[in-house]
């Protein structure tokens, strides 16, 4: 590991690019050198995914670099034959995309796709192929590699596709390692192994990585050499460490700002006794699969026995990986989907049996905000007429009225004007205060956010975070919080319950579980969550070996 | 700016056919079944202005009187099959159960019938007549329409707005009329608009069959198969009405995607 040789792997220098005449990033310069992690840090729209992909020249055709250079080992990439840039992809340049689920083809087997890359570069014979495909799920620890090589993607979990998929480009060993933005999609567990997996093949190999993020606490943790972009401008650049210690911008200050840090929480409500407005009592869930060729397939069980009572103006959250049931609770206990066993009381009514037209107050008194503010908002109804059809069931209420209290909601959530908006004309924060918006305004006794901020940047995640605890603060609706996130959590949550597999494994005050957790999958969520350690405490031992000069 | 040429382009030549199909209610240059023995199969001559057929009638008399036909009973049959369709897509793809799964079956079993043969039996039993062949164009246009818009239903049901708009306490029905049959508009209006041009040919294929709009009464289908056996002679024969029934699905279509545009608010 070299860290100022002569000659860096990568060198970006000075890169402009356009599209129709607008610039689109405007004069950005860093070098990747061999064996180093660098991070390109900005919220959407800051330019980092074009500059990942202007270096494998993977732009559309109308946006091209206008001026500057991008350099490969001191070869201009930008001048290169078309074909000499297509040897130098996969062999030479690899990359990760954020979808897993999108960028493996779902009607090839694993096998196939990993020889794919292969059998383009090298010259190898199908079975020294096979070979090297099973000796490197083997090294990502895939328990049994032939049958993942026969095996198709949506046969694997979100975590587990994006580690084949960083399998199949580590196996041409590449020296430089492009990841866009490679564990957003994915659960806080998921995202940490698919990272440790990235870091240890890119050791091995002594591959360089550019990483590609908006979320800072993943930099912390992996990255040597930060640039901080924002709108298609450096910001701020340095080494890791500097960075995050000692930022020299507003913007940068702001982006470590919405990390959220370990604070030991101010005192606390508790759960004292208070009868419950909304509890679940030994509910139980499956959903059916289908029928196979022959035979019915088994149910398969996603809540097994949960109880869960909220008390009125309390904030529990929900935490779990992806298949935890997490979701499925929420949503049983808005009875939004019917339970097998089981009851569901609201205010001491068990209404888990009643019909949709019987559920009288349930319905408006336990309102959802969902996780994709993109496809939970009606794209042909204007934000007002959104918010307002919450009220169409509230008894007694004029025209004008309705009209008001739309207006002083979207007030509420900073959107005052925007009642003529139509939802594609917001940003991803503002449609999802538009939803918050619309979940308060019948005043409900129960919200139940599911991942409300998941789909978020990371410096929109903490003002719809705050957000959503000033209207609780103001309001005192109770709150079943689930999220993925446990650093999201210890933010707005009383009481946390953890579940794995469709069953609660802890529970306790927001402080407990994360000073004490008693159960070893709450442990391993915990280790996993991407928290900015404050400077005081450093992480060394997590990061690189530190550059040594030769 | 496209959008609006295509409301400009389709609206003006759309208005001339139809002012015409209007105007041939109460005024055509001559008779439309008058016949003129002597100039029988005549090229545009003064008092003929676009030539006249082999009785010697008056060809643009029959554009005017047939555009009326063909268009009503183009508009009537698309908004038969667009109506019945779309209400039946629609309760079938929100609903599912027992109730889709047979209505599938019976609908994939229709669609395995080229329309035209479906139409072709159908008036076979009614009986050739305007109405008989609104009727049967209709039923074997539909099933189209309940495949595409069961399909729309089918993905907009799984979205989450459908799922908030129950969580707000609506009940299937108003959440099915304000949150899903409005966000099928846009594949229900481009699929009419096809499915005009269909019937429009679809009519003189039934015409030329011998099952149209019974003769003499004129319809663009009919003048196209009549002006067949004398291609080479009298070529504006089928210029004419072939060129009218061009100019009307050109107008259809632009027509139709200014209203596609018209109803996305995201243009």
């Amino acid at each position: 590991m070299i860290f100022n040789a002569p000659q860096p792997t990568l060198s970006v220098s000075d890169i402009r690019i356009g599209m129709r005449g607008s610039e689109l990033i405007k004069g950005v310069s860093f070098d990747v050198h061999p064996g180093q992690v660098v991070a390109l840090v900005g919220e959407s729209g800051s330019g980092k995914t074009m500059i990942g992909r202007a270096v494998l020249r993977l732009l559309p055709d109308v946006i091209r670099p206008t001026s500057g250079d991008i350099l490969y080992h001191g070869t201009s990439i930008l001048s290169l034959s078309q074909r000499r840039m297509r040897a130098l992809r996969g062999e030479k340049i690899g990359m990760v995309f954020q979808e897993p689920l999108v960028s493996l083809n779902p009607a090839m087997r694993i096998g196939r796709q990993m020889a794919e890359a292969m059998r383009l570069h090298t010259s190898l014979s199908p079975a020294e192929i096979r070979e090297r495909s099973i000796a490197m799920l083997r090294r990502i620890q895939i328990s049994d590699p032939e049958a993942c090589l026969a095996a198709y993607p949506h046969q694997f979990s979100g975590g587990m596709r994006q580690r084949i998929m960083l399998a199949s480009v580590m196996l041409l060993r590449p020296d430089l390692l492009i990841a866009d933005e490679p564990t957003t999609a994915l659960d806080t567990l998921s995202q940490l192994e698919v990272l440790e997996t990235m870091m240890d093949l890119t050791r091995d190999v002594g591959t360089s990585v550019l990483l590609i993020t908006h979320n800072l606490g993943l930099v912390a943790k992996y990255a040597d050499y930060v640039v901080v972009l924002k709108q298609g401008e450096v910001v701020e650049a340095g080494p890791t460490r500097d960075i995050l210690d000692n930022p020299q911008r507003e913007y940068t200050r702001r982006l470590i700002e919405s990390v959220p840090t370990r604070d030991p929480h101010q005192p606390q409500l508790s759960h004292d006794g208070r009868p419950s407005i909304l509890e679940a009592r030994n509910v139980v869930l499956s959903y059916d699969q289908g029928t196979a060729l022959w035979a019915r397939r088994p149910r398969k069980q996603v809540l097994r026995d949960v109880s869960l009572a909220i008390a009125p103006g309390e904030i529990v959250a929900v935490v779990g990986g992806s298949g935890s049931g997490k979701t499925t609770l929420g949503r049983a206990m808005l009875r939004l989907q019917d339970i097998d066993a089981g009851q569901i009381l609201y205010n001491g009514q068990d209404v888990a049996r009643r019909a949709d037209r019987q559920l009288g107050d349930f319905r408006r008194k336990c309102q959802i905000v969902f996780q994709d503010p993109f496809s939970s908002l009606d794209p042909r109804m204007r934000v007002g007429a959104i918010v307002a059809e919450a009220l169409r069931h509230e008894r007694g209420l004029s025209a004008r009225q309705r009209r008001e209290r739309t207006e002083q909601v979207l007030s509420e959530v900073g959107l005052a004007d925007y009642r003529r908006r139509y939802p594609h004309e917001l940003s991803g924060g503002q449609r999802q205060r538009v939803a918050i918006a619309r979940a308060i305004v019948s005043q409900p006794d129960v919200i139940v956010a599911d991942e409300p901020i998941s789909a978020l940047d990371m410096t929109i995640q903490k003002q719809v975070l705050e957000l959503f605890e000033r209207l609780q603060r103001e309001r005192g609706f109770a709150c079943i919080f689930i999220s993925h996130d446990l650093a999201a959590v210890q933010q707005v949550a009383q009481r946390i319950i953890v579940m794995e597999n469709g069953t609660i494994v802890e529970e306790g005050p927001c402080d407990a579980v994360f000073e004490n957790p008693q159960h070893e999958y709450t442990r391993r969520l915990l280790a996993a969550s991407p928290m900015l350690a404050r400077p005081s405490e450093t992480r060394g031992n997590e990061k690189r070996e530190e550059p040594v000069n030769e | 700016m496209f959008a609006r040429l295509n409301l400009i382009f389709g609206g003006i030549l759309g208005s001339v056919v139809l002012g015409m199909a209007l105007l041939a209610l109460v005024w055509t240059p001559a008779s439309p079944v008058a016949i003129d023995p002597i100039n029988r199969l005549s090229g545009p001559i003064p008092g003929h202005l676009f030539g006249t057929d082999e009785f010697g009638r008056d060809i643009l008399s029959r554009i005017m009187t047939g555009a009326w036909t063909s268009l009503s009973v183009a508009f009537l049959t698309v908004a038969f099959a667009v109506i019945c369709g779309s209400a039946i897509g629609l309760l079938t793809g929100f609903y599912r159960g027992w109730f889709d799964r047979i209505a599938m079956l019976l609908n994939d079993a229709l669609l395995a019938f080229p329309g035209i043969l479906l139409a072709l039996g159908i008036v076979a039993i009614i009986g050739p007549s305007k109405y008989g062949i609104i009727i049967a164009l209709g039923i074997a246009y539909t099933p189209k329409v309940i495949r595409i818009v069961r399909g729309t239903v089918l993905s907009l049901r799984q979205k989450e707005f459908v799922e908030a708009s129950r969580a707000l306490g609506n009940g299937s029905v108003f959440t099915m009329l304000r949150h899903v049959l409005p966000n099928s508009f846009a594949p229900i209006a481009v699929l009419a608009t096809s499915l005009f041009g269909w019937v429009i040919l679809a009519e003189s294929a039934l015409s030329f069959l011998g099952l149209g709009v019974p003769p003499p009464a004129a319809t663009w289908g009919n003048m196209l198969s009549a002006a067949r056996p004398h291609l080479s002679t009298a070529p504006w024969m089928s210029i004419i009405p072939g060129g009218f029934i061009a100019l009307t699905l050109l107008s259809i279509n632009l027509l139709g995607d200014a209203l596609r545009d018209w109803l996305d608010p995201r243009m």
